[in-house]
């Protein structure tokens, strides 16, 4: 001890000075958060990104309390469900904050994805950002799909079901594909454990991972604003963008009424409505799982809804696979696809802003068919909304071309 | 007169309750509302006595333990061990069937399902209905159907409190050659030891504990929950000025 102390002399700076010869505790708290500037003129678009931390965070907490409690076997997952439910001291209030946050996790991811169309927030130099978070989305899906398989009820197992057996459309590996997926020649106990494994271990850190590289990506760059401008093209003597506010303390106690309010929202249907009719948790989902007695009307959770209508609007089972796939991947390419000079939707012309409503539209209406049963008035109208849905990808290119803009200013609009 | 409001009241229910059987076995039957209190403790024990008595010889509820209900329903456990215990030892047991189900799969076809979360699967709605719904059939083996699952196994086992109705359908040859038959409504051909009023209550109170067993929990969640939503408002209110307090210079 004395012998470092003579070398190094007496520490100078006290305990943080000692913490940041060792780790970048104070630079790298300066470059993400109190030198961290974001525009000032933010509005309720931007409180989705800190949600989705939050939801997460919820996931996270709550998924492991859970698994403490959570028999990953064929014979017992049903019954260690209602063990939480019941007999596990604040399982149903764990269990339900899980349940609820999956399908919050995509009312803000949604959301979150819909702010970045709105304002153009995929347009260069934010390209990479944009990519990342359709990679989180991605894993997102495949998640939730996972857990949705472990209470296995009737519907975790008939979704699953219906779900994995679209991979057998696929030529030549189609089958040998399903059976790697399943571990078995139907949905199994093996297939619940390696769902399990995914589920906790697989795809959590890949979602971590996948969260953190985005971060990274949008600090490097800055985050876009209602305006589409390039705060950074503004700058003061200072350096500090005149238009923006440091992300601590300025958006963090903004953020904080955000998630306020979000949590009486997704306390109230916690606590009020845990199954929200049927949405959030399936009415057939208390049923255990029964190998032999299919369920009438067979849907997967309403946040998969739009692509499975999109799918069912098929005749063909190979096509059907191949346009759901490309209903799910589409948006990936926006950033080339979107020819606008301008980001925002403030300053775009009538062209985009009703073709994007549009969007909004045919969205929610594909989710509402993939509700429904396949009856043929249903069908017809998804293969209308269908067609609507991959035009407003594959036209852009051209109506974002021809579309007139509005000049856009130097500097932010804001009202205090 | 009497007796003529009463077929009144049954024909507006049945009515109300489905157009076809075909559609009621598909799940898709109107269903007249079971309207259960959840906060009526009076209910609910009456509720739990009926389904001791009534469905526990061959339903098991297996994730229900006697002790959970005492505690939620007001009822001690000298009350529990008397009155509601018949085929159990400690309060912590869980509700067991007194039939084996391997037997009751041989006699029935199919073992009674457990009832746990029944009301949470099909809805507090569809087992009222179905448990009104039993009409004489004679070529059925338990010498009854069902108006809400057609071919039931289960026999009517409030035969005895409900007496027996019979069903009215209506059939019409549509231009296609198909058939739609149409439920007319039920006539009650012999009395029980209980007026349709009281049978009304008894079936309502029995759903009702169905409802219970289904989320014991229901009750304190949604107390709790209202203190949770009390409390975020009141971290909103503090959040909301320390966020303008912060704002106040940025122009």
């Amino acid at each position: 001890m004395a012998r470092i102390e003579a070398e190094v002399g007496k520490p100078q700076g006290g305990f943080m000075k000692w913490i940041d010869d060792r780790f970048p505790f104070t630079s790298t708290m300066k470059y993400h958060a109190t030198e961290y500037y974001a525009s000032k003129n933010f509005n309720v678009w931007y409180v989705f990104g800190v949600l989705a931390f939050v939801v997460l965070f919820i996931q996270l907490f709550t998924g492991i309390f859970l698994t403490m409690n959570y028999k990953p076997s064929a014979a017992e997952a049903f019954a260690s469900v209602e063990y939480i439910m019941r007999d596990v001291e604040w399982g149903w209030l764990i269990r339900y904050m899980h349940s609820t946050g999956a399908s919050f996790f995509f009312i803000i991811v949604y959301l979150h994805m819909f702010r970045a169309m709105l304002y153009g927030s995929y347009k260069k130099p934010r390209e990479l950002i944009w990519i990342i978070g359709m990679l989180i989305f991605l894993v997102l899906m495949a998640e939730a799909f996972a857990g949705y398989l472990l209470p296995w009820g009737q519907m975790s197992y008939w979704g699953a079901q219906v779900i994995i057996s679209l991979f057998g459309a696929i030529p030549w590996v189609g089958d040998a594909l399903v059976e790697i997926i399943r571990g078995d020649y139907s949905i199994s106990d093996i297939t619940l454990n390696r769902f399990f494994a995914l589920h906790v271990i697989a795809l959590p850190l890949a979602l971590i991972g996948l969260v953190f590289v985005h971060i990274v990506a949008l600090h490097e760059v800055g985050s876009n604003n209602p305006d589409g401008i390039e705060i950074k093209n503004n700058k003061g003597p200072d350096g500090v963008p005149l238009d923006g506010v440091a992300f601590h303390p300025y958006h963090t106690s903004k953020d904080l009424v955000a998630i306020i309010i979000f949590l009486m929202i997704f306390c109230s249907v916690v606590f009020f409505a845990p199954d929200m009719g049927g949405y959030f948790l399936e009415h057939a989902n208390f049923e255990p799982a029964n190998l032999t007695a299919t369920p009438e009307h067979i849907a997967p959770v309403w946040y998969f809804t739009p692509f499975y209508a999109i799918l069912r609007a098929v005749p063909d089972k190979l096509w059907g696979f191949i346009l759901f796939g490309l209903s799910v991947l589409l948006p990936l390419f926006l950033p080339w696809l979107d020819r606008s000079r301008v980001k925002s939707i403030r300053y775009r012309g009538w062209i985009y802003k009703s073709a994007l409503s549009t969007f909004v539209v045919t969205f929610l209406v594909l989710g509402w068919l993939g509700t429904m049963p396949a009856e043929p008035v249903y069908v017809l109208i998804a293969r209308v909304f269908s067609v609507i849905y991959f035009a407003f990808f594959i036209l852009m290119p051209y109506y974002t071309t021809i579309d007139k803009t509005k000049p856009v200013p130097e500097r932010v609009v804001y009202h205090g | 007169m009497d007796k003529f409001l009463r077929y009144a009241k049954v024909t507006l229910l049945a009515a109300f309750l489905v157009t076809t059987p075909v559609f009621a076995a598909g799940g898709g039957a109107k269903l007249a509302s079971a309207n259960i209190d959840p906060d009526n403790v009076n209910s609910l024990q009456r509720g739990a006595a009926n389904f001791m008595n009534y469905c526990s010889g061959c339903h098991s509820a297996r994730y229900v333990r006697y002790k959970t209900i005492g505690k939620d329903l007001d009822l001690s456990e000298e009350m529990l061990v008397n009155n509601l215990m018949f085929n159990a030892e400690k309060t912590f047991e869980t509700i067991q069937a007194s039939m084996p189900a391997a037997d009751a799969a041989r006699w029935y076809g199919t073992a009674p399902p457990d009832l746990s979360l029944m009301a949470r699967a099909r809805g507090a709605d569809y087992i009222y209905n179905f448990l009104k719904g039993f009409y004489v059939d004679k070529e059925s083996p338990t010498g009854v159907d069902n108006l809400v699952l057609a071919g039931t196994s289960m026999p009517n086992v409030l035969w005895e409190l409900q007496g027996y109705q019979t069903a009215h359908f209506d059939r019409h040859d549509n231009a296609d050659g198909s058939v739609t038959t149409t439920f007319e409504g039920f006539e009650q051909i012999a009395a029980g030891t209980m007026d349709s009023e009281d049978f009304d209550e008894f079936v309502r109170d029995t759903v009702n504990f169905l409802a219970y067993m289904a989320e014991p929990v229901r009750g304190f969640r949604v107390d709790l929950g209202k203190w949770v939503i009390i409390y975020l408002i009141f971290f909103l209110l503090i959040a909301r000025m320390l966020k303008k307090q912060i704002w106040k210079d940025v122009k």
